[in-house]
């Protein structure tokens, strides 16, 4: 079967996950060989996404760490102050 | 970077009879993934850094009511979310929530955008600002719902199981979303994808 570019659009997203089903996968990655337009934007897409998965896009706030793990110890602290009441 | 689910369930068992200490180890893998939860819902530094401290102390109190059936991540997105949406209800109503979930039944353009001409953006780019800010907005400007589901699935690596379980929505919800989220910020980044070559210097260091 022959695939339209607007029906491979609508794959791409399973396809870079890798859930579309064999058949399907061979259409499309047969569409893509001769179809310049899809592959661009099935590499321009994962490009994306790539860069946007990376660390220093969304960086943590400096000091994030050091005063979640602080909070987290004055918790426990009291936590055990309650216990040895009982 | 994620532990075994072996060394996970030991870790809890232990705290749980006790070791109190040992959450701090616990919680160290996944502290980045609470806080990308809470930014993608509240959308606010401050805010997202407060929600995740309370997700944290939240998971730590609840402890005991986890149960092995599901990924102790999972689990933990699940109580980040809720952090979350508490807040942005205390912040802005309680009709954003409804308003929010309708969106999706709006048909909308969600089909990417053709290239024939671009380059692919490679990661050193990254170490410009002006590219980092680009990204985050393009991913701050979707809709919440797909922002939500972008962010556990793509930044967060949650599989699209997980992402489900997190949410309360089915799988096929999840594919959908996931699908317009990625098509929308395909197109909203196109500007860079064509003009990311830095201009071309000649041999005595100017642009030509
Ligand atoms: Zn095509």
């Amino acid at each position: 079967m022959k695939l339209e570019c607007k029906h491979v659009w609508e794959h791409i997203s399973e396809y870079i996950d890798g859930s579309v089903d064999a058949k399907l996968r061979e259409d499309i990655e047969r569409h893509l060989e001769h179809c310049e337009i899809c592959s661009a934007i099935l590499d321009s897409t994962r490009n994306i996404l790539i860069l946007t998965a990376d660390d220093r896009t969304f960086e943590l706030p400096v000091g994030y760490s050091e005063r979640l793990h602080e909070r987290l110890a004055k918790e426990l602290k009291s936590a055990e102050k309650d216990s040895e009441k009982e | 970077m994620e532990m075994t689910r072996t060394k996970e369930a030991g870790l809890i068992a232990r705290i749980l009879t006790g070791e109190k200490e040992l959450f701090h180890e616990l919680i160290r893998p996944y502290e980045r993934m609470v806080y990308l939860t809470l930014f993608s819902i509240v959308r606010n530094e401050t805010e997202a850094e407060d929600g995740a401290q309370e997700a944290v102390i939240s998971a730590y109190r609840h402890l005991a009511s986890f149960r092995g059936d599901a990924k102790f991540s999972t689990w933990l997105t699940t109580i980040a979310i809720n952090e979350g949406r508490k807040r942005l209800r205390k912040a802005k109503g309680a009709a954003e929530d409804s308003i929010e979930e309708k969106e999706e039944s709006h048909e909308g353009d969600y089909t990417p955008a053709p290239l024939t001409d671009w380059r692919e953006i490679p990661l050193e780019a990254l170490e410009r600002k002006e590219l980092r800010e680009a990204l985050r907005g393009a991913v701050a400007e979707l809709p919440y719902i797909y922002r939500q589901v972008l962010t556990l699935r793509d930044l967060e690596e949650l599989n699209i199981e997980e992402t489900a379980e997190a949410l309360g929505i089915t799988t096929g919800a999840v594919k959908v979303r996931l699908h317009r989220a990625r098509m929308m910020l395909q197109k909203r980044l196109v500007p860079y994808l064509k003009t990311t070559a830095p201009a071309r210097r000649s041999f005595f260091g100017r642009a030509l």
